[in-house]
């Protein structure tokens, strides 16, 4: 029999409108007075994370939660400029909970489940009830009611946003509302901690080993579920919108403990971002999607033009977007934008001192609105941007260029957010759900609040009603804690010991350039195999030749380390995972699998499912199984944005 | 973008914990790029630290594009260092000239504990936020936002208060070691709106003793915190503070 194994979302069936209704009230309850005898681990505090360890303290459970910053409200989450999703429909454009639902499936090229879809579209407008009410300064009308923006290429505008700061404000209420139930005694709050081992007990999650990251001591966690809500992993390309810390080391650690990692190749490179400026360069800040509505990309006609831009005629530019997709020019969705760039680039028509850029330009914007309009719309992106690279937008037109900035993929959670291992549920960017192939601009934040805010608090529950009974009463003297922590232990003294010559940022770097060459905007066949040997051979030289400085107390170079060792594993994986997706689909553009005019061309009678991967060794190649995506509701079509 | 590196010369506090003492210690920087940020040279100069087998200099970090609040240390004795409203991290070497003597040290705040070298505990706001910091609402059924009118100018303004990222910064430029910024901000930000009306004077008094019990100084009304804040908040916010505080403990009979 084939090991091969055809994964159940445990979705609901039936009508979709109703679906979540008729699943939630199908679930199990605990009653308050058992909740105090049980607790959630919650490991991550960005909205999804902090979100859950709030609403769960606050319907009786005890809760621990653990980040490695040195306070939840600094979460990547914080970062989040553009806005927030929710088909309110307030500007009264003819938008709904169906067409929000319709947008996010077809933006995602049909690669996500249409049940959770529905269901994340469903609680959005819970999320700006929830958190007004929480007293995040959503920017408001003259009248005081909210305003909303139209974002990411959608026809409507639907995005709630608080000036350039959604994803701040947002946090803020998710964390003081965390920070009240700190102060209740119902969650226990650690923060420099890091997860670095998941414990399982008689087959289920039932705790973590964690480093205190000031003092170095490693110490035992348990409970009865654990909910892992630790972002993104962009960092696996090294250079990234994101923070240092988003890392995927901590899902590494649960799927080598037997969860699923689902889709990992999908990873959205967003066009936006500033320029490489030099090799010592950490990340690559993101200049907001929300430019593109006044800004024109374009590269000088004649490769390798010199000139400095304002002296290029308008006759000898290409605006090559407005010119390949007439009917949304400047706005294609981020995949195609992203690409459209590169080959602007490769082909020879790069502008600036690296020639790893082009132009992004509001001459004629602030030519038809003024100054003074542009200023007050992009005034502190303008700012932003100047700091970094010391030149004025309105004078000298932007560089740009594209860089990793959201892992669609992620663990794979069935309908109840839950693993594949029982008692471990996944929220946020760090599973998979919801956004497929590509994420649509700010459906994250609605994604991770959603999770965070109003679907784990009930799953979780459920998990806990009906384990209730059969839950062992454990601690954590338990063998199974024993074992982990001394696994984490060698780990550590392993890495400290190899003494060679290769700090574990040099490493990341060569990881992340192999990454971003063969595993990023255009895939072969044969750059994914070449970038499957380069990152091989990159781990097996980290376990020779990696320097590490300082001891195993509070360290910087050692919390690298142990990060960048799983991101190697990691980048392996995105990398088996893009080679054994033959199709191109959103942010997976295999050069190998398109159609005669050089689009995307998807394979839905092959390739119209999850991979998920399963871990069999170190130097085993893992198994993946399949959930098969069925649409009913939308009709599969061709994503064209002709 | 420049080709020309600097060396720069620091002098950098290093301390192995918040139990034994500190004191600086001198590096050479060469090839500075002046488009590098301020944590990149650091970075920078703990791989040379790696090399010649010594121990890298611990700084917070997260973000690197100045919202996090996780970065920040006083360069030349001026917390996050020159530029206004900027964080260390968007701090960028052009500002600095081949052969500078930059000093680095951690913030110096009572409240904060010197944990390893450049890195501090700012748990103390957490546990001000903790102190009342919120609106007492569940998640669930929250009433439907618009239901709740709220002028654009008082949104605005409320915007502006919510905007700190809990750096430290103000801590770290008052002379008494005050978090009077800090908490003015928050209690702005939910005085202002009116779903913050209902504990509005509770939050003041708790959070303010809060602020005491923690060991921050008290306001003395220098304004060197409004001068140090990345994000521009303005001192208006502790007149506000001043009175919401009044107000409480003149009326609230909790
Ligand atoms: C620059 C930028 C702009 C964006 N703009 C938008 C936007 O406008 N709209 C939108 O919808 N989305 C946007 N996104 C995406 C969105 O912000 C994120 O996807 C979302 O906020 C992720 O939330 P989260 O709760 O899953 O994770 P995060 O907020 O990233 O939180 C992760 C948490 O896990 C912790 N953690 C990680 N590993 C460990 C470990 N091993 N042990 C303990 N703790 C750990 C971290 O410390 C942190 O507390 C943007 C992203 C970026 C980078
Ligand atoms: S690192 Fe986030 S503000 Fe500087």
């Amino acid at each position: 029999m084939s090991k091969i194994k055809q994964l159940d979302s445990n979705s609901p069936t039936g009508p979709i409108e109703t679906a979540w209704d008729r699943h939630r009230f199908g679930l199990k309850l605990v009653n308050p007075a058992n909740r105090r005898k049980l607790k959630v681990i919650v490991v991550g505090t960005g909205l999804a994370g902090g979100g859950s360890a709030g609403a769960l303290a606050e319907m009786g459970y005890n809760v621990e939660a653990f980040t490695i910053l040195d306070t939840p409200r600094r979460s990547h989450s914080i970062a989040a400029q553009g806005g927030v999703n929710a088909a309110k429909n307030y500007p009264n454009d003819n938008d709904s909970i169906w067409r929000l639902f319709y947008d996010t499936v077809k933006g995602g090229d049909f690669r996500s489940n249409e049940y959770s879809t529905y269901r994340l579209a469903q609680c959005a407008n819970n999320i700006i009830d929830q958190a007004t009410a929480q007293g995040v300064p959503f920017s408001r009308e003259y009248g005081g009611t909210l305003s909303n923006r139209s974002f990411g290429g959608v026809q409507v505008s639907r995005t709630f946003y608080a000036r350039g700061q959604t994803g701040q404000q947002l946090l803020l209420g998710v964390y003081q509302s965390l920070m009240k139930e700190v102060n209740r005694g119902k969650v226990k709050l650690h923060t420099r901690k890091e997860m670095l081992d998941l414990v399982m007990i008689d087959g289920k999650a039932r705790g973590i080993i964690t480093r205190d990251l000031v003092t170095g001591k490693l110490e035992r966690h348990y409970g009865d579920a654990v909910i892992l809500a630790t972002g993104g992993f962009c960092k696996t390309y090294y250079l990234s919108t994101n923070a240092m810390a988003s890392n995927g080391a901590s899902q590494m650690r649960c799927y080598e403990k037997g969860a699923y990692m689902a889709n990992p190749c999908f990873t959205q490179i967003h066009p936006t971002s500033l320029p490489v400026m030099g090799p010592f360069m950490s990340k690559q800040t993101l200049m907001s999607e929300a430019l593109r509505n006044d800004g024109r990309i374009w590269v000088p006609k004649a490769k390798g033009d010199h000139r400095p831009p304002n002296d290029i005629p308008e006759d000898e530019r290409d605006y090559f977007l407005e010119r390949r997709y007439p009917s949304f020019g400047n706005l294609t969705p981020r995949d195609i934008t992203s690409r459209a760039i590169k080959q602007a680039v490769d082909s020879g028509h790069g502008v600036g001192p690296t020639k790893v850029a082009v132009y992004l330009d509001f001459k004629d914007a602030i030519k038809r609105d003024g100054l003074t309009t542009i200023k007050e719309k992009y005034g502190n992106l303008f700012d932003m941007y100047t700091h970094i690279v010391d030149e004025s937008p309105y004078k000298v037109p932007m560089r740009i260029y594209p860089t990793a900035h959201f892992t669609m993929g992620g663990l794979w959670v069935d309908y109840n957010l839950m693993s594949s291992i029982p008692g471990l549920f996944v929220g946020g960017e760090a599973s998979y759900e919801y956004h497929g192939a590509n994420r649509l601009g700010a459906n994250s934040l609605m994604s991770a609040t959603t999770d965070g805010c109003f679907v784990l608090p009930t799953t979780v529950s459920n998990y806990l009603g009906e384990n209730f009974k059969t839950l062992a009463k454990i601690d954590d003297k338990h063998d199974e804690f024993e074992k982990a922590e001394k696994s984490v232990k060698d780990r550590i003294t392993r890495l400290l010991n190899i003494k060679g010559s290769k700090t574990p940022n040099q490493f990341h770097k060569e990881l992340g350039k192999v990454m971003f060459d063969y595993v990023g905007i255009e895939r072969t066949e044969e750059k994914l195999k070449h970038a499957i040997e380069e990152i091989t051979k990159i781990k097996q030289l980290y376990h020779k030749d990696l320097l590490l400085s300082g001891d195993d107390a509070m360290n910087i170079e050692l919390e690298r380390a142990l990060r960048v060792e799983d991101s190697i594993n990691l980048g392996l994986l995105m990398a088996r995972d893009a080679l054994e997706r033959k199709e191109s689909c959103g942010a997976h553009y295999r050069m190998d699998f398109v159609d005669d005019e050089g689009e995307a061309q998807r394979d839905d009678e092959n390739f119209c499912h999850v991979a998920a991967w399963e871990y069999q060794g170190q130097s085993e190649v893992p198994l993946r199984h399949i959930e098969q995506l069925k649409f009913n509701n939308i009709a599969l079509t061709k994503r064209s944005y002709k | 973008m420049s080709s020309n590196t600097m060396t720069l010369y620091l002098q950098v506090w290093r301390q192995k914990n918040s139990n034994e003492a500190g004191a600086f210690s001198n590096y050479e920087v060469a090839n500075v790029s002046p488009d590098m940020s301020f944590l990149e040279m650091l970075d920078m100069l703990n791989e040379d630290l790696a090399r010649q087998g010594l121990d890298p200099i611990q700084y917070d970090h997260d973000c690197r594009e100045g919202i996090c609040g996780a970065c920040g240390v006083v360069i030349n004795g001026e917390p996050h260092g020159p530029g206004k409203q900027t964080t260390t991290c968007e701090l960028h070497m052009r500002n600095f000239k081949n052969g500078d003597a930059i000093v680095i040290e951690p913030w110096r705040v009572k409240a904060f504990a010197v944990l390893k070298d450049l890195a501090v505990d700012r748990s103390a706001y957490d546990k001000i936020i903790q102190a009342g910091g919120f609106i007492k609402v569940n998640y669930g059924n929250a009433p439907e936002a618009n239901s709740l009118p709220v002028g654009k100018d008082v949104a605005d303004l409320a915007m502006d208060m919510a905007a700190c990222i809990g750096c430290g910064a103000c801590a770290a430029a008052c002379k008494n070691a005050s978090a009077m910024l800090f908490a003015a901000a928050k209690i702005s930000h939910l005085a202002l709106l009116p779903q913050g009306q209902v504990e509005r004077k509770k939050r003041a008094a708790n959070m303010i003793k809060a602020m005491d019990e923690l060991g921050f100084g008290n306001c003395t009304n220098q304004g060197l915190c409004e001068d140090a804040c990345p994000k521009g908040i303005n001192i208006n916010a502790i007149a506000r503070l001043n009175r919401e505080y009044l107000d409480s403990i003149l009326t609230c009979n909790f």
